[in-house]
């Protein structure tokens, strides 16, 4: 059996008598690319808030990289990594400098952080830029500079969080392409995206609902299990089951 | 955990070196206030425009005019012939005072019958009009004493009056500790609720709270630099005070300093408090500046005296730690005065900062329930 990175059983986060989450359980495995999908206000930002150890679960129990969420959350900080939507560099600050800050922060010494900024630069082919702003970079290049400065200290699992919002899709799918790589060295992704066709690029997926996981598993049988070419198709199904039941 | 602070204060430098705007405000803005509110802020005057209508004509009439002249407070715009032209030069601007000097002013002067000399002055403009009123009639008043060279009326109530800590009436002895309370809030509490709310903005702030950083780490980070820029420009602002406009320091400059850094603090909780209710940096320059700049500068007694407010704006007055700081400032500073003076102060400061923190450490908590 493989390795539970992420494993989650009844989680809830209520907010007064809002239940953000309701109750949501499932596991992620080491390597695997794990989608978490659901419209904007499903609750995937409450549960990843919850997975990352930013809000404490209101009942439910869970483990990331085998710690528990309720009690080892510093412990859990160190060995995720965690990438916004906004891309989260420093503008101001150079290339070098950004890497140099995150690994900093994550307590890396200074011959690690030479180490991984000169891995960094190369493997981005960003050595001839590495002393320019931030700013002065293409979003591509910001957007995969900042997967990999989210991964300066070798977590076990990195969160994305609409890793690839306002980028046209050459460089959606170029970005697709270094996420494949990062898995096959062994690394977690847990991405969350409201891109359907980017679902597909996913091992397995979770479709959230009103605070509820509605489907889960790999994007085939998720297609098959709805009769449907896409899972823009799945999606759209699931979010009319759930307008029927009201 | 040095290291990792150090990592975020380097950090913090680049972001204020970068921007020539935070330059700009952190270093240029103290030393324009300071030299505005000493060279264009004053109540003092010199060579304001008058006019005169000398209906007298005479030799005494003539001295008090020469007398005026010499002043070198007022400058003699033109003599008028007639009341008909008094009101021309009020409505070009030119002249802020007429002088009327009646015409049996000669023979009432060294009479027993009182003499009357009407001053008319542009009141559209109350403050200077009534300095300009003050000046004169002291002129006068001294004109009067220096033509009797006795006393004639043994039994004149003289009044002399002495203004203690500052007896030139300096507005300097004002300002100075006024602009260095201004100053450390504006740093100490505005950029670093900006920066704060940049963090925010830009969406590095939950990177850092998703980070094995301790929050508290990330606070003091930001608020850091800020704090040691703001000593030094409130050192920037003594040293022009003392240096520039000659505001003494009559009581310890340790002590001065040390109160310095606690007001430093007050204003960095208020800064990371405002933060922590604001989402952009729009939002907290709005809230610093209309909930902290504006009754900072009207209501500490800076500018307007609190004592001649309405008794709800005196008591808003003493809510502000801004109006506390000031008092202290001008204790240490022109007073001298030691501890034991201004405990009282210093407590209700201390007591607000405390309290900014405590509220600053709830917001942050709930932020990340």
């Amino acid at each position: 059996m493989a390795e539970h990175v992420i494993q989650v059983d009844g989680l809830t986060k209520k907010f007064g008598d809002f239940a953000a989450v309701n109750a949501i359980s499932f596991h992620v495995e080491r390597g695997e690319i794990f989608g978490f999908l659901g419209a904007n206000g499903a609750g995937k930002t409450t549960a990843i808030r919850m997975l990352t150890g930013l809000s404490k679960p209101t009942a439910g129990k869970g483990t990331v990289a085998g710690f528990d969420i309720r009690k080892d959350y510093e412990k859990i900080k160190k060995r995720i990594g965690y990438m916004s939507q906004k891309f989260s560099l420093y503008n101001d600050l150079t290339v070098k400098e950004n890497i140099r800050f995150y690994g900093g922060i994550y307590g890396l010494n200074r011959q690690q952080i030479k180490t991984k900024t000169s891995e960094i630069l190369e493997n981005l082919h960003l050595t001839d830029v590495a002393n320019k702003l931030v700013d002065s970079l293409p979003l591509g290049w910001k957007q995969r500079l900042a997967f990999s400065v989210s991964m300066v200290h070798d977590p076990d699992i990195v969160f994305l969080d609409e890793p690839t919002g306002g980028v046209d899709p050459r460089v959606r799918r170029q970005f697709w392409e270094t996420i494949y790589q990062v898995a096959e060295e062994g690394r977690t992704i847990f991405v969350t995206t409201h891109y359907m066709d980017e679902a597909e690029y996913c091992g397995r997926v979770s479709i959230m609902v009103d605070g509820e996981i509605k489907a889960l598993d790999t994007p085939e049988k998720l297609k098959e299990h709805f009769d449907t070419e896409s899972m823009e198709g799945v999606f759209l199904k699931l979010a009319r089951e759930s307008n029927h039941k009201e | 955990m040095i290291k990792i602070f150090w990592a975020f204060v380097k950090k913090e430098i680049y972001h204020i070196i970068r921007d020539r705007r935070t330059l700009l405000i952190l270093f240029g803005m103290p030393v324009v206030q300071v030299l505005l509110f000493g060279y264009a802020v004053t109540n003092e005057f010199q060579d304001t425009k008058i006019d005169i209508l000398d209906l007298s004509r005479d030799k005494v009439s003539f001295q008090l005019i020469q007398h005026i002249k010499s002043s070198g407070h007022f400058e003699i715009n033109q003599v008028l012939r007639s009341e008909q032209q008094m009101e021309q030069g009020f409505k070009e601007g030119k002249t802020k005072l007429v002088m009327i000097i009646p015409n049996d002013f000669s023979a009432n002067f060294y009479n027993k019958d009182a003499t009357v000399i009407q001053l008319i002055t542009d009141g559209s403009d109350p403050n200077n009009a009534n300095t300009l009123v003050q000046y004169a009639s002291s002129m006068i008043a001294d004109f009067q004493q220096e033509r009797f060279q006795q006393n004639t009326n043994p039994f004149q109530v003289k009044i002399e009056t002495r203004m203690l800590y500052n007896p030139q009436l300096e507005s300097a002895y004002n300002f100075i500790p006024g602009t260095i309370a201004l100053i450390l809030l504006i740093i100490s509490a505005m950029m670093t609720s900006l920066t704060i709310a940049r963090e925010k903005e830009l969406g590095t702030m939950e990177i850092l709270l998703v980070s094995p950083l301790p929050p508290l780490l990330i606070i003091l980070g930001k608020v850091t630099p800020y704090a040691i820029l703001s000593f030094i420009d409130a050192v920037l602002v003594i040293v022009l005070g003392v240096f520039v406009f000659n505001v003494p320091i009559v009581g310890s400059l340790f002590f001065l300093l040390a109160m310095c850094l606690l007001y430093v603090v007050t204003a960095l909780s208020l800064g990371t408090l405002i933060s922590t209710v604001s989402k952009t940096q729009q939002d907290a320059m709005m809230r610093s500046l209309m909930g902290l700049m504006m009754p900072s500068m009207m209501l500490s007694g800076f500018i307007f005296p609190l004592a001649s407010m309405p008794v709800i704006l005196q008591y808003l007055g003493k809510i502000i730690p801004t109006t506390y700081f000031i008092e202290i400032l001008k204790g240490i500073m022109l007073r001298g005065v030691g501890l034991n003076f201004i405990i009282f102060e210093i407590a209700v400061l201390t007591g607000m900062t405390l309290f900014f923190l405590l509220m600053t450490w709830r917001n942050f908590k709930i932020r990340l329930e």
